[in-house]
């Protein structure tokens, strides 16, 4: 699984409220969600994003509440992959659960700015920084957490499970 | 192999001798949580795991409390949502309004969770109940359809953080002011993935409360879970609560911890966190003068009979400053009903406070008292983001209910002490 974007940069602790308050929690509707995703930390977010883009951070990404709708809003707004330090350890397993690509990785931390053009394989960790022509290599994810996304999320997982 | 509590509790759930840090198991749940906001999206999710109905129709809580009683007609819709789930999955433990209050304030007052449990909750603040002696942490919809489809979740084990606890709060220094403490020493992300396991002699004479305050902040150092050891006090609020008997597990001398902290209670001040992290901590030494138009008491972090009695000892006969707003919120019927007992409602309608229902509203911007842009609230609550009471441009500073009484009497961020 690849994507290809433009890339949105944000800081530590990008907390659930920013991603998506609490203000628009009265629906659990993905698009309308969507239209709201990082409206209190950037407002030109929804307007810019496109499919494909990539959402890179630093530490603690997704921090906060333990709401589903803060990977939902970024996966439904078009995001194909966030990249970051480090990850809250719900907003983690909530977008493995979902099936929103995450990875985490220093060195892209390290390098990668706001509007460069990154194209992001997945299943290798691999990173390119076609803006600067570099690549990055992510952590690979441990082999449970991998089954879990080759199944496609965790009920067809718990399904494929209760049959062995 | 030698084994923190934490470690011991999820190798029985897991049907294993041992486990250790980084291992991933599938673990038996004892009480799957959900409440009015994450509860849709698990209903939504949970026909794709192949059930008729829910593992069992005693083991799944539904607390409708954040938007709730129905603050608008979307909030309607989704608490509506939940109560046809309930009524036809036959749930025991769904709590209507009238009956319920703030779940993590709810589920231990109920004797819903008992010490040894496992317990996961769609709502970050489910590591409460580790007051209890118990594993419980919080995860998202789907973990909670997973968990009331199957009665299972996966965990990766946590590896523990130590925290040894020694000497007495002073006082008007409660276990607001400890967790508040501990947050801005190790960050938002100190604990990430990790347990934080609180110990020592200190641990005798924090109260129940305070050991529910100290543990539902656990996540707001990262952390999946918190946890104290069972001691005399956990055992008597236990029984009170009508628990089913605890299965008590403790560290053993030898476990392994990623770190040791040492904490002297005696030496602790009060703490108010500043927008807009948690972290950013400070004690009245070194704090500057803010000026404040809210301020907010209650929530599952500090809505509990206690925090209500401390706001009430602050607030009795004085009066709120005419530029603020007093907002107190008891946390579960029950509560409410022992403040109005206990003369508490009478302290703080003198005041000029207004008494709300239970409901997390204000706490993460719903309803119920909302800012401005501009302006700054002082709250009891566990999250001071950008915009987490309402507009963009707002504040929140978090506090004791002590702190935050005493601000609503001055209009400032004020040392109860020096009232």
């Amino acid at each position: 699984m690849k994507t290809k974007g433009k890339v949105f940069r944000y800081k530590d602790n990008v907390d659930t409220d920013v991603i998506i308050p609490a203000r628009y929690l009265n629906t659990s509707n993905a698009e309308e969600l969507a239209l709201h995703c990082m409206e209190d930390i950037d407002k030109e977010f929804v307007k810019n994003v496109k499919k494909g883009d990539i959402i890179v951070a630093d530490k603690n990404f997704g921090c906060g509440s333990s709401r589903e709708h803060a990977p939902l809003a970024i996966k439904t707004s078009g995001i194909g992959c966030v990249i970051a330090r480090s990850f809250a350890r719900i907003f983690y397993r909530n977008s493995i659960n979902i099936g929103l690509a995450i990875l985490e990785c220093e060195e892209a931390c390290d390098h990668i700015e706001s509007g460069d053009e990154v194209e992001v394989d997945f299943d290798s960790g691999l990173i390119k920084n076609l803006t600067k022509g570099e690549e990055y290599q992510a952590e690979p994810f441990p082999p449970f957490m991998q089954s879990l996304i080759a199944a496609g999320g965790l009920a067809p997982y718990m399904a494929k499970e209760a049959e062995l | 192999m030698q084994m923190t509590i934490t470690e011991k509790i999820l190798a029985k759930a897991a049907g294993l001798d041992s486990v250790h840090p980084g291992q991933l198991i599938m673990a038996n749940l004892s009480m799957v949580l959900g409440n009015d906001i994450t509860s849709p999206v698990a209903i939504k999710e949970f026909p794709k795991f192949g059930k008729k109905t829910v593992f069992d129709k005693d083991k799944v809580a539904m607390v409708p409390d954040h938007f709730a009683p129905n603050k608008d007609i979307k909030a309607a819709e989704q608490c509506k949502c939940v109560r046809c789930f309930a009524n036809e999955h036959n749930i025991t433990n769904y709590f209507e309004v009238g009956e319920a209050g703030i779940e993590h304030a709810l589920l231990p007052e109920k004797g819903l969770v008992t010490a040894g449990d496992v317990v996961i909750g769609a709502d970050s603040h489910t590591c409460t109940y580790g007051a209890l002696g118990a594993f419980s942490t919080g995860v998202g919809s789907t973990d909670m359809a997973c968990g009331m489809a199957t009665g299972k979740a996966w965990f990766k084990v946590p590896s523990s953080i130590k925290f040894v606890l020694k000497g007495k709060l002073k006082k008007y220094v409660t276990g607001k002011d400890l967790i508040l403490h501990i947050i801005g020493l190790i960050g938002v992300d100190g604990a990430l993935y990790k347990s934080m396991e609180f110990t020592g002699e200190g641990v005798s004479s924090l109260s129940m409360d305070d050991r529910f305050t100290i543990c539902n902040m656990a996540i707001e150092a990262g952390a999946k879970n918190g946890i104290f050891a069972v001691d005399d006090k956990t055992i008597e609020y236990l029984n009170e609560a009508g628990a089913a008997t605890p299965v008590i597990f403790e560290s053993d001398s030898d476990a392994q911890y990623d770190d040791v902290i040492e904490i002297d209670l005696s030496k602790l001040e009060s703490t108010v966190s500043f927008p807009h992290l948690p972290s950013n901590t400070k004690t009245f030494s070194n704090m500057p003068k803010v000026k404040i138009d809210q301020v907010v008491i209650g929530s599952c972090t500090n809505g509990r009979i206690s925090d209500l009695r401390a706001a009430a000892e602050i607030l009795k006969g004085r009066h709120v400053d005419k530029s603020v707003r007093a907002i107190i919120i008891p946390a579960t019927q029950k509560i409410y009903r022992q403040a109005m007992h206990e003369g508490l409602f009478d302290i703080f309608l003198d005041a000029g406070c207004v008494i709300s229902t239970p409901t997390c509203g204000p706490c993460l911007g719903g309803y119920m008292g909302i800012l401005a842009a501009g302006e700054r609230a002082i709250s009891t609550t566990n999250r001071n983001f950008v915009g987490r009471m309402g507009h963009v441009e707002s504040e929140v500073y978090l506090a004791s209910p002590h702190v935050a009484a005493a601000s609503a009497v001055t209009g400032y961020i004020t040392d109860p002490n020096t009232l």
